[in-house]
């Protein structure tokens, strides 16, 4: 369970990105996280792992407080947690087996992470994600050969073999086409499902909020304006959110486009 | 403010009039430097020794001539020591510059004092000529080949660090932090999201260096410092003009084939 209480992060040069965002996440839950540009929506899945400190507020990744960890303990808190990147964040110039394995980083020395020595387990677990995500015969590719979806998918199997309990997604589905948008989210709310992985899913995009998630936040400027079920985003709720706009056709539209996928377009 | 009112509704030009002016303005004073800084060079030069060239040119060029191919079976040892020392010398270097490189980058460096002391060591690399660096070792270590390899390496590890820590400080530092991300500790950061990124320019500025080197080495010899520079000078002192013509052929030569291979290398990592 990953609970935030009272989150604050001012950045030096004085923009407030998180005002008192209080939390709570249960384990195996889906949650998307929407709202307009500059939220603060990066911000806070970035607290939570630490790539960013917050200044104020504690962070609990079940019974741990993240904030306060020393830099070997926040490496094993790391490991807990899978983190999925807008722009995939491969490492373009090494292969897919080698970006899957990288997630294994966390568990390794550094003598074995230079000379590439992972434990077998690893290699066998790294083999049936990438399996699970149809990309076997991409295994000794280099990244940058990879189409976008291509690359999502190894960055879903990087966050993965690391074992977590939770996954980090900023924007999964920012860098591509509306149908293969659909397949990684809709890949990533199995995988969650499979495993029982929580996860915070930060997106653009809300009629793919509705249709992948079971929770929605809104934030906006750095506070939390909506907490609910993917249902209640009212046009009323969506105004508040993002500001006046005809909403009635976003919703409906997600409506459609889901009745569509579900009559047979496959993953 | 670029957009001008005219009768004819707004006009666009690059710069207004005042600028334009001030353009105009510069280049003249850029052309009065120049004609003074003539002037003052004139002054200095004895015209009648440049008048005299052409003729003395032409009569080291009859000296020149024929090379004395004879002369080739002396310096096949001296160009051999001469690639060894541009080799060697540029391994050393970029051994040495890869650190001083990640020390000096601002996204990799433990601490701002320890960059300002990495950036003296690569100001310090570059500033002194590898002649002089020669000059000097040759006093300290003696003589010869081994003078000359750490001159060039001494002298290449400044340019070599300078660009690595450029190219470390242009990375994609999305890719690190994804690895941060995992749990990765900060040496493992280096090794698996920035070492991937800059290897290419590694192993550019390494064949580049190589290259450069190989000139360079060429000349070293001039101070006793090895290589086919200690022949060079020892035909020019005692005025044997044609094994002089044999060795410049046999330098173009070499510093030809190192262009030819640098370039392949190169087609080859880019």
């Amino acid at each position: 369970m990953l609970r935030l209480q009272n989150l604050s992060k001012r950045y030096k040069t004085g923009d407030l990105a998180l005002n008192n965002v209080s939390l709570e996440i249960p384990d195996g839950q889906l949650v998307a996280l929407i709202g307009p540009s500059g939220a603060g929506k990066s911000t806070l899945i970035r607290c939570v792992n630490r790539l960013v400190d917050a200044t104020g507020g504690y962070i609990y990744l079940g019974d741990r407080e993240i904030n306060s960890l020393s830099s070997k303990e926040l490496r094993r808190v790391r490991r807990r947690m899978g983190m999925i990147f807008q722009e995939y964040a491969l490492v373009e110039r090494l292969t897919v087996m080698e970006n899957v394995l990288s997630g294994r980083l966390g568990y390794v020395n550094f003598w074995q992470s230079l000379f590439r020595k992972y434990p077998k387990e690893s290699v066998h677990e790294a083999y049936r994600l990438l399996d699970r995500v149809d990309l076997m015969h991409m295994v000794d590719k280099r990244a940058d050969e990879l189409s976008g979806g291509q690359r999502q998918r190894v960055g879903i199997c990087r966050a993965l073999i690391q074992d977590p309990e939770l996954l980090l997604v900023d924007e999964p589905t920012a860098s591509l086409d509306p149908k293969t948008s659909r397949q990684i989210m809709r890949l990533i709310r199995e995988l969650c499902a499979e495993r029982g992985l929580a996860a915070i899913i930060n997106i653009h995009d809300v009629a793919l909020a509705q249709m992948f998630s079971e929770r929605v936040v809104g934030l906006k400027q750095g506070e939390i304006v909506y907490d609910g079920s993917p249902e209640g985003l009212t046009p009323d709720v969506l105004t508040e959110i993002y500001g006046k706009e005809d909403w009635e056709k976003t919703i409906e539209k997600a409506e459609d486009d889901d009745a569509m996928l579900d009559n047979g377009v496959p993953a | 403010m670029p957009t001008i009112k005219t009768n004819e509704g707004p006009a666009w030009r690059k710069r207004t009039p005042l600028k334009q002016w001030l353009v105009w303005a510069g280049w003249l004073i850029g052309l009065c430097i120049a004609v003074y800084a003539w002037q003052l060079i004139s002054e200095k030069t004895i015209w009648m020794f440049v008048f005299d060239a052409p003729s003395q040119m032409a009569d080291i060029g009859k000296r020149m001539a024929p090379p004395d191919w004879s002369y080739m079976s002396k310096l096949w040892r001296p160009v051999w020591d001469t690639l060894n020392i541009a080799t060697i010398g540029t391994a050393i270097a970029m051994v040495l510059a890869v650190p001083v490189a990640f020390l000096a980058a601002h996204n990799t460096t433990p601490h701002k004092s320890v960059r300002a002391a990495m950036l003296f060591i690569i100001v310090a690399s570059r500033s002194v000529n590898s002649l002089i660096w020669a000059l000097l070792l040759v006093v300290i270590v003696g003589p010869g080949v081994l003078a000359g390899t750490i001159a060039i390496g001494i002298r290449s590890i400044g340019g070599c660090a300078k660009l690595i820590y450029e190219s470390i400080e242009e990375i994609d530092q999305k890719q690190v932090e994804a690895i941060k991300a995992t749990g990765g500790s900060r040496a493992q950061q280096m090794i698996y999201g920035i070492v991937p990124q800059i290897l290419p320019t590694i192993a550019g500025v390494g064949v580049f260096r190589w290259d450069i080197n190989v000139r360079g080495s060429t000349i070293l010899g001039i101070v006793g410092a090895g290589g086919i520079g200690i022949q060079l000078n020892a035909s020019i002192n005692v005025l044997a003009w044609t094994q002089v013509s044999t060795i410049l052929i046999v330098i173009l030569g070499t510093v030809f084939v190192s262009e030819y291979i640098s370039a392949k290398v190169r087609g080859a990592i880019i």
